[in-house]
């Protein structure tokens, strides 16, 4: 039964019910922060610490503060979380820090993160709520990380550029130029741009999700026709 | 029954308030000192770029001049970073900020050496439009590496300009705006330096440990 619950929320967060491109929650910094791979996931990291940190943060004073009051104590607790990470991202990777800029210390707003600390990490246990904001942010996260990958590709025509920002020296030369004398591709990199892209995204989904439901609908209207008799012997399982 | 409950949430709020207060104040504690390390030196990375340590043997950091708001385009009084061999100065990285940027103010820091030349330019901040004007930063493209060794005589003062005004630097394809304002930002760095030489490039103390101008217990 647990291990069903962990799938149920891991699904839920990655896939069924993503923050980003199901409930199309926190777009700001989505739309704002995904121009290049590294930005995105200099924002995925720390959204998903937040939430992490949030949601077990909401969950192991749910049964102590009152529902007139929770969502100010919420609040009071993601500012803490995310002013807290935001000091720590400033002393070890200060120049992502810049990159990132006001879109750091707007996590607070994001709504994800109050989204799921009202909605979920204040009605369940400890452990369930930290699986919760895990598979949020990383649901959110894989879809900032993709936007910005997929941008940057068409906007500069190379990927992971600038990666040393966030893992150091070693990774300077990470960058993969994919197209040689790339005319850029302006409009990807630039706000319109996200907006494409993430609409795109979600019609992608969509698609997916069609398909997998007519290929559902097809499983189950096949075996109908024998099915009663097997309901008739009762034995097998 | 309804005081009790304002009461009692009320209690509940401070208490909050108190905990996330002191969880900030105790990460704020821990991260100061790394912070400030790390704000150095991307500062003195910065300044290392355009006076290589070959170039001095003091401290940059430590070699100060303060600039008041007003003058270079300032918005905030900034420090002047001196960079001395011996007690002379070889050069001098004057912060400047370009008020005229495509989106808003462009920071720069320029360095100019004793003889009047450009010893380097950084950008440091700037909102220019990516892929367009945001090639003035040297990640992105080596132009602002053009001013190396350029003086106001090479070329003459009329020609510190972009090609589409008749000067003599290169604009972007489709951004002239930008690299228009970091020109004349530049120029305007080159000027100040000139009328200021002497102040600027006074000799240090005699201890280069020394910092503080030497005369000031003269009174």
């Amino acid at each position: 039964m647990a291990a069903a619950d962990y799938r149920e929320l891991s699904l839920n967060g990655l896939w069924k019910n993503n923050p980003a491109i199901v409930q199309l929650l926190g777009l700001c910094p989505l739309l704002a922060v995904t121009g290049s791979v590294v930005n995105a996931l200099g924002l995925a990291a720390a959204t998903t610490l937040v939430l992490l940190c949030s949601n077990t943060a909401v969950s192991l004073i749910r049964n102590v503060v009152s529902d007139a009051v929770r969502l100010p104590v919420f609040v009071m607790i993601i500012a803490a979380a995310v002013t807290c990470i935001e000091l720590l991202m400033q002393a070890f990777t200060y120049e992502l820090y810049q990159i990132l800029g006001i879109f750091l210390p707007l996590i607070t707003t994001n709504c994800v993160i109050l989204g799921r600390a009202d909605a979920y990490a204040s009605k369940n246990p400890l452990p369930l709520a930290m699986c919760d904001g895990l598979m949020m942010g990383l649901g959110f996260g894989i879809i900032l990380v993709l936007l910005g990958a997929l941008r940057e590709l068409l906007g500069t025509g190379a990927l992971f550029a600038n990666m040393d920002l966030l893992f150091g020296p070693a990774a300077a030369d990470w960058k993969v130029v994919l197209v040689e004398d790339y005319q850029a591709f302006l409009l990807a990199i630039l706000p319109p741009g996200a907006f494409i892209f993430t609409g795109l995204l979600i019609a992608g989904k969509n698609l997916i999700d069609r398909q997998i439901k007519r290929r559902q609908d097809a499983r189950k209207a096949q075996p109908v026709k024998g099915a009663k008799r097997v309901r008739v012997t009762g034995t097998i399982s | 029954m309804l005081g009790q409950s304002i009461s009692r949430n009320s209690l509940l709020l401070g208490v909050f308030a108190v905990i996330t207060t002191l969880l900030i104040a105790g990460t704020y504690l821990l991260t100061r000192d790394r912070i400030a390390a790390a704000q150095r030196q991307a500062e003195e990375k910065a300044l290392l770029e355009i006076v290589p340590d070959e170039r001095h043997d003091n401290n940059m950091l430590d070699d100060t001049l303060a600039i008041p708001p007003g003058e270079l385009g300032l918005k905030q009084p900034r420090s002047a970073y001196i960079a001395r061999r011996g007690r002379q100065a070889a050069a001098v990285i004057l912060p400047v900020t370009a008020p005229d940027g495509y989106s808003g103010a462009i920071d720069l820091i320029v360095g100019v050496n004793r003889d009047g030349t450009v010893a380097g330019v950084r950008v440091l901040n700037h909102r220019e439009t990516p892929g367009l004007g945001d090639k003035v930063d040297l990640n992105k493209s080596d132009w602002v590496l053009g001013f190396d060794g350029r003086s106001l005589d090479d070329p003459s003062v009329e020609r510190w300009a972009v090609k589409k005004d008749g000067g003599a630097f290169d604009q972007f394809t489709g951004a002239t705006i930008t690299p228009r304002a970091v020109v004349t930002a530049t120029r305007g760095a080159l000027e100040y330096a000139r009328t200021r030489h002497g102040e600027l490039f006074a000799d240090g103390p005699d201890t280069a440990t020394q910092p503080a101008p030497a005369d000031s217990g003269a009174h």
